[in-house]
């Protein structure tokens, strides 16, 4: 089923079915929240983050691999930002930190490419929202090939070049503490994917480069950025 | 022309308004039974694609919060699972103390929008349905404000009873828009008070991403959205829509 207008996108990866839904987390990479230092307890903050802070990359920004992004006229630079993707394989509501990874179908390289911005306050739709702008893949990969989703090593590659290595060893929330504490609000359904965080500094690429995202095991996501889609 | 979507004897079918026999509000399923309103259940008229909502957009709303009104209009997005049908029930938390509905204008699109003038904007809507769109300010934060634990829980939006064509809304932006909490009416307001109307947000939304059919702009909510508690029945009106019925419940419906 082609999912927006990202033609080449179809989100049936057999085994897998994909539902489209694509939730990313905020801030929930150590460095992240490092990288703000006391501004998280300055206006307009006042505190860190309590709750996960989610928020949704829409169908028009699901993009598979080798597929070019347009970065938006006005915009020089655009971030780079690998994350594991969890994929949901069953139901899942108000999960205890013991029955969480049960019910992962498996996992999926997510770039969640964001314009630059520097403020967290308001929620960021103009900057993540584009379309193109959350390329998936290359394929899901089952939760039994994975040994361990908190120990992987994740690269991104600008032109061949590693710009950026980071590890979810450094999750605020691990796998199975994110998957409790998003479900005690909101369930999560088969095929939908969580994306559990962006590392600081996301790397950044003009029009004209490709960006590769590696994850072990999981393989890489490459793209190429564009002025404009012919 | 108003369709609902509702589950019936096994299924799930498209339904119209009929009025029964004996004066009761009723639907016509397309197979051609008849029921009333209460034998059915209703589910969110549509299988809605990006459900995209609008925070402040009314400016006595913005006063009430507090709030400047925003210099770009304040979007956020919601999944799937917060949708619900007419006549639902909608979990309250135990201890928290502020949970509000939000009645609101909801535009379909009907036909894919990028970079539209909004002259050329209502070429792109299919129609329009209620949406009563809840949220606790327990939960409040500072981070992606308001974040998804405030805006996006089960079965806390809650959409229709129907979707009706755009073609019998002649004038989107003059609708009045009613909640009644228990029978008592305890919010009002009109569509043309919108700071964003439906033309300037349909520009603004697909300058930077395209709009496909089905996806779901939910407007903003006027000023006037008091707590609600276990037990409150909280009906939703807008003009030439319907109404929109919920009843809030607590913990226990759901084993917590």
């Amino acid at each position: 089923m082609p999912l927006g207008p990202c033609i080449a996108v179809t989100m049936d990866v057999p085994p897998f079915h994909l539902s489209g839904t694509v939730y990313g987390t905020l801030l929930n990479h150590r460095t992240a929240l490092q990288a703000l230092g006391d501004a998280v307890n300055q206006l307009p903050y006042q505190a860190p983050p309590q709750a996960p802070v989610l928020y949704l990359k829409p169908r028009n920004t699901l993009a598979s691999d080798g597929e070019p992004i347009a970065v938006p006229p006005g915009v020089a630079e655009l971030e780079i930002g690998a994350s594991l993707g969890l994929v949901i394989g069953r139901p899942s509501s108000h999960l205890s930190e013991g029955q969480a990874m049960d019910h992962l179908a498996g996992y999926v390289i997510v770039n969640d490419v964001t314009v630059p911005h520097s403020s967290y306050y308001r929620p960021s739709i103009p900057f993540k929202a584009r379309d193109g702008f959350c390329p998936l893949g290359p394929r899901v990969v089952s939760r039994a090939a994975i040994a361990n989703p908190d120990a992987l090593t994740l690269r991104v590659y600008v032109d061949g070049e590693l710009k950026q290595a980071a590890t979810t060893s450094q999750l605020l929330r691990p796998v199975a503490k994110l998957l409790t504490d998003v479900t005690e609000f909101m369930t999560l359904s088969p095929g939908d994917i969580l994306a559990v965080g962006v590392a600081y500094p996301a790397p950044r690429v003009r029009a004209g480069q490709r960006a590769r995202v590696e994850i072990d095991g999981l393989g890489s996501l490459e793209n190429p950025f564009v002025d404009r889609l012919s | 022309m108003r369709l609902a979507r509702v589950a019936c004897a096994g299924a799930i079918h498209a339904a119209q308004p009929q009025l029964l026999a004996d004066g009761r509000a009723g639907v016509r399923l397309t197979d051609g039974r008849t029921l009333a309103e209460e034998e059915v259940v209703w589910l969110p008229p549509l299988e809605a694609g990006t459900i995209i909502a609008l925070g402040l957009n009314y400016a006595k709303r913005a006063k009430e919060l507090a709030f400047n009104t925003p210099e770009e209009p304040l979007v956020f997005l919601k999944g799937p699972g917060t949708l619900l049908g007419h006549r639902g029930v909608t979990r309250r938390p135990a201890g928290v103390k502020f949970m509000h509905y939000e009645c609101e204008l909801a535009v379909v699109i009907g036909r894919s929008a990028r970079a539209v003038h909004r002259s050329d904007a209502m070429a792109h809507v299919a129609g329009y349905c209620i949406a009563n769109d809840y949220a606790i300010r327990d939960y409040l934060e500072n981070w992606y404000r308001p974040n998804l634990r405030v805006k996006n829980r089960d079965g806390a939006t809650v959409l229709g009873p129907w979707l009706v064509d755009a073609a019998d809304v002649p004038d989107p932006g003059n609708l009045g828009l009613r909640t009644y909490v228990n029978g008592k009416l305890t919010q009002e307001g009109n569509t043309r008070d919108l700071i964003s109307d439906v033309p300037a947000l349909l520009e603004y939304l697909s300058s930077f991403m395209t709009l496909t059919p089905g996806d779901v702009i939910l407007t903003g909510t006027p000023e006037g959205a008091v707590n609600v508690e276990v037990g409150d029945e909280v009906i939703c009106e807008i003009d030439g829509l319907g109404r929109l019925q919920n009843t809030i419940v607590g913990d226990a419906l759901f084993g917590r």
